[in-house]
């Protein structure tokens, strides 16, 4: 218990370190990608990452699919501990705070359920045709 | 013990100026950033679960969310991420004791960590403000 | 004080005021005060008791920066009124106000008691299992001129209050400790002659320990004596993340070791002979 919150800001620096790489990268694909010109990312249209022959390509590839899994469990670990340091910080009681805690490790577990759900899936959808 | 009127600042200190430095300015942007993008990332793990049913599902959760404020919104999430990335990397260098600079005898006028961060500071703001101008330029469609 | 009639402004001091046994809340007064160059604050609050209102309430000492007693929030920012010279600050509006986040006693005292509550619970003293030689020391601790400069800086604190009042997870989180506990228990806790770090980690590890300082680095812009507590935190939050990652030194340093008669024999290479007395009776 005392080693709480050392461990949890030490994985919360761990994970925006590998949000910066990875996040890095979607937003490359997503929002640079007419100006840098990223054609190997976006094959089929390399203006419009969001054509859904350019999604289907990234969502058939076991290195996209982990990455997105990798991104989603890092990015909703190091976002909602900062939304609860955010809320501790306001000081609340000894019951609000357990149920801050509670709150946010289930939304982060069910979002992480159906991210990875759904970037499982997508690959068989994707590679189905 | 006479009583105390209590005088904590609350969110005001978090927020408005007394005559401070740039670095708690850019702690208040850290955080408003990071909360903006939480909100979009939290509504965007939902709308892009859509794929996995199939092109048809895809363009209908895209047509949703295709009006050009959405586009807008999108463009701000991006901006928020390249300040919030650029001043988490300073941030996680300064915090794990790599650019506080070493404890030195005070001699005044003083010169704190906050002097030796500085110039990697301003290099990720220009970091930042360059992705930003990319992102704008991706976003005005030039 | 010295009055120089060529170059006297008056400035108004709006002075926040409270009396506990009558205000329902703070309130403003203003004082027109007349300011020669080089007065500080601290004398235009003595000037206001003497001359313009003797119910004036504050706290002060020394008058030259060390006591720590003087910490106010002047013009939106937390200073000592001693180190502060009017006109630096003001042309014609100075505002006076107590420390932010600390209790308002009367007028501009602070309710300084938390702080050094906190400070109390962070452990700030050497901490060693020689017992017996703590209690009664028989010889000094060996340390290293570089060794004493890891944390010399941080000692320097005077418990003025100024950093709790400037950081902005004090303003709102009664449970963190705050840059002054938290800078003095980096002192000790780096000191070579200190074995208290297993101690000391438990005390840190939760909401009270460096967890909730974000970096702001206000505290080291206000304080007044060069602390620079902002370091002293991220250097201990490094020490406790490479201890929680089992690569720090820390755990496994021994406590500097007692100095012992021989390290006093003979003279280092490269440092000279004392000159021979020039007074005979002095020998």
């Amino acid at each position: 218990m005392s080693w709480r919150d050392t461990s949890l800001w030490t994985w919360h620096v761990i994970a925006g370190l590998v949000i910066l790489i990875l996040l890095g990268l979607h937003m490359g694909v997503m929002h640079l990608s007419a100006v840098l010109h990223l054609s190997g990312l976006n094959p089929a249209d390399v203006d419009n990452p969001l054509d859904w022959r350019n999604v289907a390509f990234r969502a058939k590839q076991v290195f996209f699919m982990i990455s997105y899994v990798v991104l989603l469990g890092a990015g909703l670990f190091h976002g909602l501990y900062g939304l609860r340091n955010i809320l501790l910080e306001l000081g609340p009681g000894p019951g609000a705070r357990r149920a801050i805690g509670s709150l946010l490790l289930a939304v982060g577990v069910v979002l992480f359920v159906i991210g990875t759900w759904a970037a499982v899936v997508a690959r068989t959808t994707a590679l189905a045709g | 013990m006479a009583r105390v009127y209590p005088n904590r600042l609350g969110i005001k200190g978090w927020v408005v100026g007394g005559r401070w430095g740039v670095e708690r300015y850019l702690y208040t942007l850290h955080r408003l950033t990071g909360l903006g993008i939480l909100t979009y990332f939290l509504l965007h793990v939902v709308v892009t679960s859509s794929r996995a049913f199939g092109p048809a599902s895809w363009q209908r959760a895209m047509a949703a969310v295709g009006a050009p404020i959405f586009h807008f919104g999108e463009f701000l999430v991006f901006a928020a991420f390249a300040f919030h990335a650029a001043n988490g990397l300073r941030l996680v260098l300064v915090e794990l004791g790599v650019l506080t600079g070493k404890a030195e005898e005070p001699v005044y006028p003083y010169k704190s960590s906050l002097n030796v961060q500085r110039p990697f500071m301003v290099v990720m703001m220009i970091a930042a403000a360059v992705l930003i101008g990319l992102g704008g330029w991706e976003f005005l469609g030039l | 004080m010295a009055e120089n009639a060529r170059d006297v402004r008056t400035v108004c001091f709006r002075i926040r005021r409270f009396d506990p046994a009558g205000d329902k809340a703070p309130y403003d007064q203003d004082f027109d005060v007349p300011v020669p160059a080089g007065m500080v604050v601290l004398e235009g609050l003595w000037y206001i008791k003497e001359h313009l209102d003797g119910t004036l309430a504050w706290r002060s000492s020394c008058r030259m920066g060390v006591c720590g007693s003087c910490g106010m929030l002047v013009n939106g920012r937390p200073m000592l009124a001693c180190n502060t010279q009017v006109r630096d600050v003001a042309d014609d509006l100075l505002l006076v106000a107590p420390l932010p986040n600390f209790g308002i006693v009367r007028d501009l005292v602070p309710d300084l008691m938390p702080m050094f509550e906190t400070h109390r619970t962070l452990l700030p003293f050497i901490q060693r299992d020689d017992r017996t030689e703590v209690l009664e020391p028989t010889d000094q601790y060996w340390q290293s001129p570089d060794q004493l400069l890891e944390y010399l800086q941080f000692s320097f604190c005077i418990k003025c209050g100024c950093c709790m009042a400037a950081c902005p997870t004090v303003a709102t989180d009664p449970v963190y400790s705050g840059p002054q506990p938290l800078a003095q228990a980096y002192r000790y806790l780096i000191d070579s002659r200190d074995g208290g770090f297993a101690a000391r980690r438990e005390a840190l590890a939760g909401a009270a320990g460096p967890w909730r300082c974000h970096y702001a680095g206000e505290c080291s812009n206000v304080c007044p004596k060069g602390v620079d507590p902002a370091r002293a935190i991220q250097l201990m939050k490094r020490q406790l993340v490479l201890d929680y990652l089992k690569l720090g030194k820390m755990r496994s340093r021994t406590p500097a070791p007692l100095l012992g008669s021989d390290k006093r024999k003979g003279r280092r290479d490269g440092i000279p002979e004392a000159p021979p007395f020039t007074i005979e009776s002095a020998k």
